[in-house]
């Protein structure tokens, strides 16, 4: 790429936050790009993350992610029309065990109602709350109801917004990671281990990198302290639940819930255990106990014998205690950092936000004319009819053949999520893009298909293909290389 | 949309839907195979060691010579089958829908069903092993079909977690071709796989087996880099102060098979609690004229005994066709037979009172090994029936018992008979 | 001297039998005399004797194969060959290469490191269609 190129504006960081602003931004006649550090987009918190789009009674009236969160729900409704991802509006309990927790709840709903979460409802029949969620505790005394809290695949909703905003021509650039920033003459110039990019604006959305980004530029006024959260994940159609289930809160956090998945697994956790070490992504063998442990606190009969993965994700959590989405010293680097919970269900109104902050900085926001809000829904081999499978099959024949059994995936969409806008490059980036492997065998029967497919579209051996980007490939040598080594080494040695 | 009609069709052209086919085929009646892979045999292709064979063929061949065999009788027979497809739906009137590239979607409809779909690993979900999710983690199934058949080495110094056969052929696998296999780690106290497995795949090659140590964490972000394995007391739970560290740069599991069933599922018939389908002395699920057979009944140790039962589930498929298809017979009685002391799982699940011709055949594993141990077999009543002394039990042993109930003495009102497994009444020696 | 050494007993051998896995123990006399103890059938013996005088094992792997539908055939030797000489054959087998068609039993390597142990293949691979 040309280093003369300069962008209008450059995201860091492309997970839900750094892609929602790409998105919003993509329909105005701009220069866009974004980077992105790991070797795919929605690698980070945004994959591990519990995809639960709040009422917004939650956050402290102190705090803008109170409003933020109560505005970013709403938005949810057109998004979804547009970019077609997975996303149900299912309602939430949150329970209550003891009466003073009701109370709790009663103020909870009062505070909610006035700020315009209007739906909010305290249930305490419990013959109500067993009929609406039939496997919840029969302890439970009350819970407080919010029929707008939703179920979204928090990486395909990310996918979406990314393709939405490649469609309408903002570039991607993956496996960039920044290294440096300089700023001199109103021009940013970022450098990468890769590439040197140059921008008149920069959004820092580099989510658990942020600040670090920002004291790139010596703005150094908020701290990222990573907080782990670890989550259980069952077998599809073992427990059927109704509801997203949270423990009334506490002051720390959300406790740890009990939630369905878009895609009807359901999945126990977070917990929330504050770290260092930015990178350390593991599960722990307390913090799955205390995860379980409290989950079946409000789920008694837990299918444990059918959980399928264990995984941690790592909040953002910054020293503000609130999301930091400012315009800074340095005119035309915007921060957008301390994104926690709940920055996924806030997406949409922190890009609206930056939009706000962008025409303060005087950019020019003119919609284009051929702008496309729309995002074709993925097409799925579950979602046909028999009458419409037989005739995709005869049109493309590799709707025939399938990859993934356990999730029942075609080789067609994994072609799909390989050759589509910002297609998949890794095994994961296949997995979380179409599902190929999410199942309960875990990819164990369909690791090998996947890989022969990626091998072909991408025309790299096998033993070039991973897992997640540098360094995580899948296998190391061909047979026999060992063993041809071996001799050569020993007729060397002669 | 392409429709064929057949006597049997045969879901899986692995071992056991192989043997089934030839049997329906000797039998005079019509069938057809489905089979999602690329070609016949199964699991088998990939087990390329030896040891398959003896009960059935009285020698040792290797995986593929086994099905190679049976691949040969197939085609000499010319038994139809199809590759590369995959069954996506079977109705509760039998009939199944299947995609393929070729055909596009294929109706079939059949008189009978054999279920032979087989099974497949639990995975690291399943034990909850925590820590990272790196690259460098596979079932020792997929590792095997990584190296065996596409040709492929998972890494250069590797642990494998689990000490069923699996496992261990692996381990010698691997040194054979260059690896390093640094441990075979065991929660038990004893070797899950069989004592000849532990001799000619870890002891020849000085591969430790380490018991009674469970996998504590998983190191390494991008790859893996190590494992941590820790002591555990008898309730498997971790002994403090017990870990060890093991560099290593692969991680195999061998934790263990569950019978395949989804399609079992979807076509409407019962599951048991240990994941095969309920089946009766016939064979034949809770879905009538649908039969199952194979490791996706119950996982077997012995190929042979997955053809034995194959060739009876074909039998009693043409036996379903020529006496009761279509025909509106009265309820057939039926008794439980269940799993008492350290019994694991016993199959059938049921048996049908009206038809007992002769022996019929009980499986069963224990939950832990024994010595000198008595088998019996009781009534509701607490009444033994039949009894069976042992030497020995292992869980990964199946246990086959042909019993006669024509010969016991039994209860005209009984309901339910149990399996259990306890140790002989020593006499008592002054 | 270990206690095993003081009653002459030089190894002990795992019976594999059957599964009931006896412990056969070897023992030289001061004569140099060789006797086996604890096995408990006749089997049992000719195994330990077998395993110990020697010791021999079936090489199952896999050969690299030219237009098959795989890149691999599985093998096998046709009879057991030395235990002292696998690492031997594993090397043969790698470096050579071979060619679809193949059926079960074919040989492909005869008297592999022992003239009377062939390599064999252990399944039929056909050739792959050229599109």
């Amino acid at each position: 790429m040309s280093s003369s190129e300069i962008y209008d504006i450059i995201i860091i960081g492309g997970g839900v936050i750094g892609c929602s602003i790409a998105r919003a931004l993509c329909k105005y006649e701009l220069k866009i790009c974004l980077l992105e550090k790991e070797a795919d987009i929605a690698m980070g918190t945004t994959k591990a993350n519990s995809g639960v789009v709040h009422a917004g009674y939650a956050a402290e009236r102190k705090f803008t992610k109170r409003n933020l969160c109560i505005r970013g729900n709403k938005l949810y409704s057109e998004a979804v029309k547009e970019l077609n991802f997975p996303f149900k509006r299912m309602g939430s309990f949150v329970v209550a065990f003891k009466v003073e927790e009701i109370k709790l709840l009663e103020e909870i709903r009062k505070r909610g109602i006035e700020d315009g979460i209007l739906d909010l409802e305290l249930i305490l029949e419990k013959q109500r709350i067993k009929r609406m969620e039939p496997n919840i505790s029969d302890d439970i005394i009350g819970v407080l109801h919010a029929p707008s809290a939703g179920i979204v695949s928090p990486y395909e909703m990310t996918f979406a917004l990314a393709q939405n905003a490649a469609m309408n021509s903002v570039k991607f650039f993956r496996s960039q990671e920044v290294i440096k920033i300089d700023h001199s003459d109103y021009i940013f110039t970022i450098t990468t281990q890769r590439n040197e990019f140059k921008s008149l604006n920069v959004i820092n959305c580099a989510g658990l990198y942020s600040a670090k980004i920002s004291k790139m530029l010596g703005l150094d006024y908020f701290d990222i302290t990573p907080r782990k959260g670890e989550y259980v994940l069952f077998d599809r159609n073992t427990i059927q639940l109704n509801k997203i289930l949270f423990p009334t809160p506490t002051k720390i956090s959300k406790g740890i819930l009990v939630c369905p998945t878009f895609h009807g697994n359901a999945f126990a956790g977070p917990n929330a255990q504050n770290i260092t070490d930015i990178e350390d992504t593991s599960t722990t063998t307390a913090g799955l106990k205390e995860v379980l442990e409290g989950a079946k606190k409000i789920v008694p009969n837990l299918p444990l014998r059918a959980s399928i993965r264990n995984f941690a994700g790592l909040r953002a959590v910054p020293s503000t205690y609130d999301f930091i989405i400012d315009n800074t010293d340095i005119y035309g680097f915007i921060n957008v950092a301390g994104i926690l919970s709940p920055g996924l269900t806030s997406s949409y109104a922190i890009a609206e936000k930056v939009i706000d902050f962008l025409e303060l900085l005087g950019v020019e926001l003119k919609v284009k004319e051929d702008y496309n809000p729309y995002r074709p829904k993925p097409e799925r081999f579950t979602d046909f009819s028999k009458k419409e499978l037989d005739k995709k099959i005869k049109e493309d024949s590799s709707w025939g053949r399938i990859i993934c059994r356990c999730e029942t995936i075609s080789e067609k969409e994994i072609l799909n999520a390989i050759q589509g806008p910002i297609g998949a490059t890794t095994i994961d980036g296949v997995k979380f893009r179409c599902r190929a492997g999410m199942g309960r065998c875990q990819s164990g029967f369909c690791r090998p298909r996947v890989m022969e497919i990626l091998s072909r579209e991408m025309k790299l051996p096998y033993q070039a293909i991973t897992k997640k980007g540098d360094d995580t490939n899948i296998l190391i040598a061909k047979t026999k290389d060992l063993l041809l080594k071996e001799i050569i080494k020993k007729e060397i040695q002669k | 949309m392409k429709t064929y009609n057949t006597d049997v069709t045969i879901i899986g052209g692995g071992a056991a839907g192989l043997a089934a086919a030839i049997e329906v085929n000797k039998g005079g009646k019509e069938v057809l195979i489905l089979e999602r892979g690329i070609e016949l045999g199964g699991i088998l292709m990939q087990c390329i060691h030896n040891g398959f064979g003896i009960k059935e063929f009285n020698k040792e061949l290797t995986g593929p010579e086994y099905a190679q065999k049976f691949i040969n009788e197939v085609n000499q027979l010319n038994i139809p089958y199809k590759l590369d497809t995959i069954v996506i739906e079977i109705t509760l009137d039998k009939k199944i829908y299947a995609v393929n590239k070729i055909e596009g979607l294929i109706e079939i409809n059949s008189k009978t069903i054999i279920l032979a779909m087989g099974c497949r690993e639990r995975t690291r979900g399943a034990i909850n092993v925590p820590g990272f999710r790196p690259a460098g983690i596979f079932t020792a199934g997929q590792a095997q079909r990584f190296v065996n058949i596409e040709g492929y080495l998972p890494g250069k110094n590797i642990v494998i977690l689990g000490s069923g056969d699996i496992g261990m052929i692996m381990a010698r696998r691997l040194t054979w071709e260059g690896c390093n296999v640094k441990a075979v780690v065991e929660i038990q106290p004893y070797v899950s796989g069989l004592l000849r497995n532990e001799i000619q795949c870890l002891e020849d090659y000085g591969i430790p087996l380490i018991t009674n140590y469970s996998l504590t964490k998983i190191h390494g972000k991008n790859r893996v880099k190590g494992v941590t394995i820790s002591k555990v007391d008898r309730n498997f739970d971790r002994i403090i102060g017990s870990d060890q560290f093991i560099e290593c740069d692969t991680l195999l599991l061998s934790v263990g098979l569950i019978p395949e069933n989804e399609l079992t599922r979807i076509a409407g018939a019962e599951i048991s609690s240990m994941g095969g389908p309920i089946v009766d002395n016939n064979l034949e699920t809770t879905l009538e004229g649908v039969f199952a057979c194979g490791n996706v009944l119950q996982v077997h140790d012995l190929v042979d005994l997955v053809t034995a039962e194959s060739k009876r589930a074909g039998r009693n498929a043409i036996e379903y066709i020529n006496k009761r298809y279509k025909k509106k017979l009265k309820g057939i009685e039926k008794i439980h037979l269940s799993a008492g002391h350290n019994i694991n799982y016993v199959k059938p699940d049921n048996i049908c009172l009206g038809e007992i011709l002769g022996e019929i055949i009980i499986n069963f594993r224990v939950k832990n090994p024994d010595r000198r141990i008595q088998i019996n077999i009781k009534d509701e009543t607490n009444k033994t029936l039949y009894k069976k002394k042992k030497s020995y039990v292992i869980p990964s042993e199946m246990i086959e018992l042909k019993i006669n109930l024509n010969n016991m003495e039994l209860n005209p009102k009984c309901n339910g008979l149990i399996v259990e497994v306890i140790p002989q009444l020593e006499p008592l020696i002054e | 001297m270990t206690e095993c050494e003081d009653r002459g007993i030089i190894k002990t051998i795992r019976c594999i039998v059957c599964p009931t896995g006896c412990l056969v123990e070897v023992r030289k006399d001061i004569g140099g005399e060789i006797s086996f103890q604890g096995y408990t059938c006749k089997r049992g013996l000719e195994y330990a004797q077998q395993e110990h005088f020697d010791p021999k094992r079936i090489i199952t792997t896999t050969i690299r194969v030219e237009d098959g539908i795989h890149p691999l055939l599985p093998i096998r030797s046709d009879s057991p060959l030395l235990k002292e000489k696998l690492s031997y054959a594993f090397k043969i087998i790698a470096k050579t290469k071979v060619k679809a068609p193949i059926k079960m039993g074919d040989i492909l390597i005869k008297g592999i490191a022992d003239e009377n142990v062939n390599i064999i293949a252990s399944r039929d691979m056909i050739k792959k269609k050229v599109e």
